[in-house]
């Protein structure tokens, strides 16, 4: 058990400290979160500066433009880039963590070839298409269908929840490519460029008031067969790939921020005055344990996938153990953002940032989506209670498959 | 960083594991129960002694170079110790094991336990009393640590019925004898070594809820079905291993930082929220496995009773949530 940093991670951190610090004196100001395509501008510019620093794809293959680190540097990256209070992925978010390494592990030498430098250099924006109206949390419902036409796909469907489709120019998209098979067969990965004929973004607006996401409408939009990642109806199985990174250190950043943002709001209950209430003080306390303690399961995770990579020779893939950080983590962070309206009182019923102060309340709103995207924390525990704890599957679930 | 388990730890961890399922298995415990709980198993204690987990801190006897008594200790980290403990919890071995430890890192042989004045609320009880060899009084007031005869303080005790039937108190209302003082031993550094060994063993038993719960969720038939084929169940489950996972890398977490960098405001701050979240991953995965058992649960005759006010016991020893949750939020403001 060492926590310490090597003397090769030292020197990484301290070269990214400097970096930072001078990158961080140079920033503008974050936009307006309604503004997409600001939005779209403001994080592909701090990617940008990122990759020419050379801290883009830390833990990716060199030959995928990236570092070729191991995954323990990419962690100190998410650490200190958060610790400076930096922007994070923001619009890069599903490139970098879900399409990106997915085809890392799964592309063929030309897929990476052609996509992987321009999500590194901030150039281009990925948006994800699994669910569809019918298929959120029983992904494998889903029903967009491809037919295959000499060397294309003919795709024919629609797709909801698609955070990031506004700006996006590529799409992970899931589509059925064998209706006859069984349910987890039959699917395939795909990569939809955005403006091909054929596909319609309409945003849907959360209950924040904000458009995060979107739903995508696909009337036979035509997508080159060359455009699948792994093989025809091997899409399942790819997916777990993605879904993995995704509940693995996708959020682990986020950590960080949320126990940043704790501090702060400790401070704002001190001059508040809410303080002095020990019941509230405690439940400070109590999650400034929680948030500590997914700080070391991440690290945890972290060393175990990367011991895995080295005797495997592969690719740092998160186990199901990531499955026992994203239950955790999503409820605290709500916790946290219930706090915040305790400390604020009848403040709590406004919205929007006064001064230097954050918008409290809008963050409580978007908050109520972590315990539903990427899975729900239903999902979550019975992943949990079936694949780690081992119990046996619900009837009605094995029924069928 | 690697955060993973060395060989040596995994091979250690296996080691007490392997001893305490041949000395303390299911029978032997439910033998201590049905025994009255007169205390620690003497002869239990003595293997345990000789085995090294008393002096797991205690400098290795092989040179012995600083002359300090007792000093056929293994030489080992806090690192080692939590592993150690977190088997000691998972096995429900009684007495007075964190005080016993730290007297032997301090150079004191013998059977432990470990008071703190003032007591906080309740009456101020001592387990084992008359078994004890010596007892250690911490004053927060002085900051000072004393060694007490436990014959004196029990001519002013009495006996009291206690809820866990394995760990039998004694309420002491009478002033404690001013005793010697160890001048070489750092008391709060002491108390936060006594939190997060609790907070290991509080792991351990964390984790025999959890299994407890999985096998007879795996076993139990009702409706046509193992009754962990249902959702409502399955989710029980879930929620206990997810209490249990943080604090297990929590508690390891602290002991790192606590052997590297000694009783500094973050290594305090990582006990205390080690022993927060332990004690939660306890309670709460004793009281949810009783649950998974049903109506049997509720018996004499299951262990799940043993867990639940086991898991209590623990969670008022040392640190407890309040004190845990109150150091965490102070260090929020630094």
């Amino acid at each position: 058990m060492d926590l310490s940093d090597t003397p090769a991670e030292a020197g990484f951190r301290c070269g990214l400290r400097s970096w930072l610090a001078k990158a961080m004196a140079e920033l503008g100001p974050p936009p307006d979160p309604a503004d997409w395509p600001a939005r779209r501008a403001y994080d592909t510019a701090w990617q940008r500066q990122l990759y020419e620093a050379g801290y883009a794809g830390v833990h990716w293959p060199a030959e995928a433009g990236g570092r070729g680190a191991g995954p323990v540097e990419h962690l100190i990256l998410l650490e200190e880039t958060e610790r400076a209070g930096a922007p994070y992925v923001g619009a890069n978010f599903v490139g970098l963590l879900h399409a990106g390494p997915t085809i890392v592990a799964e592309g063929t030498p030309e897929q990476r070839r052609r996509y992987l430098p321009p999500i590194l250099r901030g150039e281009e924006i990925w948006c994800q298409g699994f669910s569809e109206p019918d298929a959120g949390s029983d992904l494998a419902a889903l029903r967009t269908r491809a037919v295959r036409d000499g060397d294309h796909y003919v795709v024919t469907g629609s797709k909801i929840w698609t955070s990031h489709a506004e700006v996006a120019d590529w799409c992970e998209l899931l589509v059925r490519t064998d209706p006859e098979a069984p349910r987890h067969q039959g699917i395939s990965w795909l990569i939809l460029p955005m403006d091909a004929s054929g596909v319609t973004v309409r945003p849907l607006r959360t209950l924040a008031g904000t458009t995060e996401f979107a739903e995508l409408f696909l009337d036979e939009v035509r997508v080159p067969v060359s455009n699948r990642v792994g093989a025809e109806n091997d899409g399942w199985r790819v997916t777990m790939v993605t879904l993995s990174f995704e509940r693995g250190t996708a959020f682990a950043a986020e950590v960080v921020a949320c126990r940043r943002t704790l501090g702060r709001l400790a401070r704002l209950a001190e001059t508040e005055g809410a303080w002095t209430d020990a019941v509230l003080r405690r439940r400070f306390g109590l999650l400034a344990g929680q948030f500590d303690a997914l700080w070391r399961l991440v690290q945890w995770n972290v060393s175990e996938a990367a011991a895995a990579a080295a005797r495997t020779g592969g690719d740092a893939v998160p186990g199901a153990g990531a499955s026992v950080f994203k239950l955790r983590f999503s409820e605290a962070r709500q916790e946290l953002y219930d706090l915040a309206a305790e400390v604020l009182g009848s403040g709590s019923l406004l919205l929007g940032a006064v001064g230097e102060e954050e918008d409290w309340t809008g963050q409580r709103l978007q908050g109520l989506s972590y315990t539903i995207a990427a899975g729900t924390s239903q999902i979550q525990r019975s992943i949990v209670a079936q694949r780690i704890l081992g119990l046996p599957k619900p009837r009605s679930a094995t029924r069928g498959s | 960083m690697d955060f993973r388990l060395t060989v040596e730890q995994r091979e250690l961890q296996a080691a007490v594991r392997a001893l305490l399922a041949g000395r303390f298995g299911p029978e032997r415990l439910r033998a201590a129960v049905d025994d009255d709980g007169g205390g620690p198993d003497p002869v239990l204690w003595a293997e345990l002694r000789r085995a090294g987990v008393f002096g797991l801190r205690g400098p290795d006897g092989a040179d012995g170079s600083d002359g300090r008594a007792g000093s056929d200790g293994l030489g080992l980290g806090l690192a080692e110790a939590v592993l150690v403990f977190e088997e000691l919890g998972r096995a429900l071995v009684p007495g007075p094991l964190v005080a016993t430890e730290l007297a032997g890192a301090l150079g004191l042989d013998g059977t432990a336990a470990l008071v703190r004045l003032p007591a906080g609320r309740g009456p101020l009880l001592v387990e084992q009393l008359p078994r004890l060899d010596l007892l250690l009084v911490l004053d927060t007031g002085s900051g000072e640590l004393r060694r007490v005869d436990p014959a004196e303080v029990a001519a002013g005790a009495e006996p009291v019925r206690a809820v866990d039937p394995l760990t039998p108190l004694w309420r002491v209302d009478a002033a404690l004898p001013s005793g010697t003082l160890l001048d070489r031993a750092d008391a709060a550094l002491v108390w936060t070594e006594g939190t997060l060994l609790t907070a290991a063993l509080q792991v351990g038993l964390a984790d025999r809820a959890v299994r407890s719960a999985v096998v007879h969720a795996g076993r139990r038939e009702q409706f046509g079905q193992p009754i962990g084929a249902f959702q409502a169940v399955q989710h029980l489950c879930a929620d206990m291993l997810a209490r249990l996972e943080p604090a297990r890398v929590a508690v390891r977490a602290a002991a790192v930082v606590l052997d590297a960098d000694g009783a500094t405001p973050a290594a305090r701050a990582a006990v205390a929220g080690a022993k927060l979240l332990a004690d939660e991953a306890a309670v709460r995965g004793a009281r949810d496995c009783l649950q998974v058992h049903g109506g049997m649960g509720f018996t004499w005759e299951a262990d799940v009773q043993l867990l639940l006010k086991r898991s209590w016991v623990w969670q008022h020893s040392f640190a407890d949530s309040e004190e845990c949750a109150e150091l965490l939020s102070r260090q929020l403001l630094l």
